[in-house]
């Protein structure tokens, strides 16, 4: 058996060990929070690749979790109905992506399927970041992360200002998403464990897609980049190249996570699109140690667990800059890495060494 | 015609505090080849501290003191989080300086709260107006024109006439160079996040009667103030000024053609576009900036 394989059956094992905790002390309400968490993390290992692997930072990933999520709850809750006698609408219908449902108050509803939402959505957030990316990345150091950062700022302003995504209210009444017959994502209390599954079940299969993406010939030429750009070029590593379809792929985790979130949550709203939200997932790639995606997908589990419970108060932003600080100050390469245990013993080497010269 | 005027008036009033912005950014970058991403936050601690103390102290003087009170904040900043670090990494960099803008926010929240607060104007009222041939003008946009236009000379003679300017410009010039010729290339630095706070917090308090200031608006204002500094070339201040005056008129009229809401959508899609297209800057030297580190 693979280390890889250890790795991710141990992930795997937690999982069900939470909820089997969850289920013993009568507290499965907790999963609900999990669950959000486990769609955070989705974002938050694409990013880690982003970052830690291709070596280019974003701060702009809220906006493609925010357009992925926002265009999913606007076709599943525009009412088409009005419109279906127009042939391109028949023929939406024809080629069944569209769904009738009944609305809260009994009249007919015709919308977009959640799949054909999904699909269309997470395609959108491909060509968004394909097209942006291109310019974007040829960009470093500070161009980089303002151009990124000013990008999450545009869809957050254009998801405020636009009364037909609800505004400051954001979109809500959102279906739940029926990914097979049987299994919906969505916020019904009766679904809960089930949901808490799914969830988990699309992170590992994301996780281990990543794993076995580093492990490739890929994965070496993305740690070439990181190491050294020039000489990664020099190598003959077509290095544009590689960073652009990591920010795609990243990108598309982020539109993938927000699809998810809204159709659980039912509804979305702007915080999702602000920087704060982009900055607390650079803040949790950056904790998990930058190139570890172990390390960011644990510490993505503790501290945005945390936050959806609301453990951190009316301090919640505060404690994600803290610890940023922190971290970048003390301990530039994470918490979560194999070297630890030897810093820790070298420090008390030196603390030794002092004690004994003094 | 007299409406075309109005707007260019408007436009000069927002372009002088991104000017004021982007300047705080160019002596950062200059003494240090780093952006500080919580230069919005010094603007806005600025016209909050003097808000404060303008209840104990006559206006003039509470406007003085908030501003030394941020330039000693601006350099314990530098001493506690940046001055000890061993050549950081820009990754690092950035990182660190977005971590204390939330910092910088988080802790203007919990004292002032939610509240917007702006300070009285500094002549007149807010309905005063001076007639400008049928452009209505309020006299607190002279009192801005005018104290920036003073700041930016000012700045111009400290850098080419003084000792302690000529230090700093030795220090962005060539560090290991200036260190050898005895130049305390870490005091500088401390010193020029002293004198970027100071702008800030000036700034901060010449707008705060027309523009308000809460808790959040540093970080919008920094935005504005990056893209003002890129447009103009990062850290050539005079073409910042203009460049900012540009902005700022551009965005006032953006309002003729687009929903006020997304009035920050158009200056930031300038922002890309320069990026993209000329990441030199209006006024920069392309072959200049690409010798420079980002």
């Amino acid at each position: 058996m693979s280390a890889k394989f250890i790795q991710i059956f141990g992930f795997a094992v937690t999982i069900v060990a939470i909820q089997v905790f969850t289920q013993l002390t009568d507290s499965s309400f907790h999963l609900t929070q999990f669950t959000m968490t486990a769609y955070y993390s989705l974002l938050v290992i694409g990013l880690c690749m982003l970052i830690g692997y291709a070596g280019q930072i974003s701060l702009g990933h809220a906006g493609f979790f925010a357009i992925g999520g926002y265009m999913s709850a606007f076709l599943t809750t525009h009412n088409l109905a009005a419109m279906k006698g127009t042939p391109f609408i028949a023929l939406l219908s024809k080629l069944g992506l569209l769904v009738e449902r009944k609305d809260l108050y009994g009249g007919e509803l015709l919308a977009f399927h959640p799949w054909s939402a999904c699909i269309l959505s997470v395609c959108t957030v491909l060509v968004i970041a394909y097209v942006i990316g291109g310019p974007v990345l040829k960009l470093k150091g500070h161009y980089l992360a303002m151009a990124t950062l000013g990008f999450g700022i545009i869809i957050y302003r254009i998801v405020l200002g636009t009364s037909s995504l609800g505004a400051a209210d954001g979109i809500s009444g959102v279906p739940g998403f029926s990914i097979f017959p049987g299994v919906m994502i969505g916020g019904s209390g009766s679904g809960r464990i089930l949901n808490y599954y799914v969830a988990w079940g699309i992170v590992i299969a994301g996780m281990t897609f990543l794993l076995n993406l580093i492990g490739s010939r890929v994965g070496r030429a993305l740690s070439a980049i990181h190491g050294a750009e020039d000489a990664a070029e020099a190598m003959g590593i077509p290095t544009a190249n590689y960073k652009l379809r990591v920010f795609v792929l990243s990108a598309g985790f982020a539109a993938v996570a927000g699809v998810l979130l809204t159709h659980y949550n039912g509804s979305i709203g702007p915080s999702e699109a602000s920087v704060m939200k982009s900055v607390r997932y650079v803040a949790i790639v950056a904790i998990g140690g930058m190139t570890s995606l172990w390390g960011a997908i644990s510490m993505s589990l503790i501290l945005n667990y945390f936050s959806l419970r609301g453990s951190f108060g009316t301090y919640d932003d505060a404690v994600f800059g803290v610890i940023l600080i922190l971290i970048m100050l003390f301990a530039p390469d994470g918490l979560i890495r194999k070297q630890v245990l030897g810093d820790l013993k070298s420090y008390l080497k030196r603390i030794r060494s002092k004690a004994v010269a003094s | 015609m007299e409406l075309l005027l109005q707007y260019i008036v408007a436009g000069v009033t927002y372009g002088t505090i991104y000017a004021i912005v982007a300047i705080g950014f160019n002596i950062i970058y200059n003494t240090t080849g780093i952006i500080n991403f919580a230069q919005g936050e010094f603007v806005m601690l600025g016209g909050m501290t003097a808000f404060t103390l303008k209840e104990y102290l006559p206006l003039p003087v509470a406007i003085i003191s908030a501003v030394i009170i941020t330039m000693i904040i601006g350099a314990l900043i530098e001493i506690v989080f940046i001055r000890w670090l061993h050549k950081p990494s820009v990754l690092r960099m950035i990182i660190i300086t977005i971590g204390l803008s939330i910092l910088i926010r988080e802790t203007a929240l919990h004292i002032w709260g939610e509240g917007v607060t702006a300070l009285p104007y500094f002549t007149g009222t807010s309905v005063t107006s001076v007639n400008l041939g049928g452009v209505f003008v309020s006299p607190q946009v002279f009192w801005a024109v005018g104290i920036s236009s003073i700041m930016v000379i000012l700045l111009g003679i400290f850098f080419n006439f003084t000792l302690l300017g000529k230090q700093m410009r030795a220090c962005s010039a060539n560090r290991e160079a200036a260190r050898l010729c005895g130049i305390s290339t870490r005091n500088m630095v401390t010193f020029s996040f002293m004198l970027s706070a100071g702008i800030g917090a000036l700034g901060g308090c010449i707008v705060s009667p027309i523009t308000y200031i809460q808790y959040d608006s540093g970080s919008q204002l920094a935005i504005k103030g990056f893209t003002v500094a890129i447009l103009g070339g990062l850290g050539n201040s005079t073409a910042a000024v203009a460049a900012a005056m540009i902005l700022g008129i551009l965005e006032s009229f953006s309002i003729w053609a687009l929903p006020a809401a997304y009035k920050d959508v158009v200056s930031i899609a300038i922002m890309l576009i320069i990026l993209f297209v000329k990441p030199s800057g209006l006024f920069g030297n392309a072959a200049a900036a690409r010798l420079k580190e980002y």
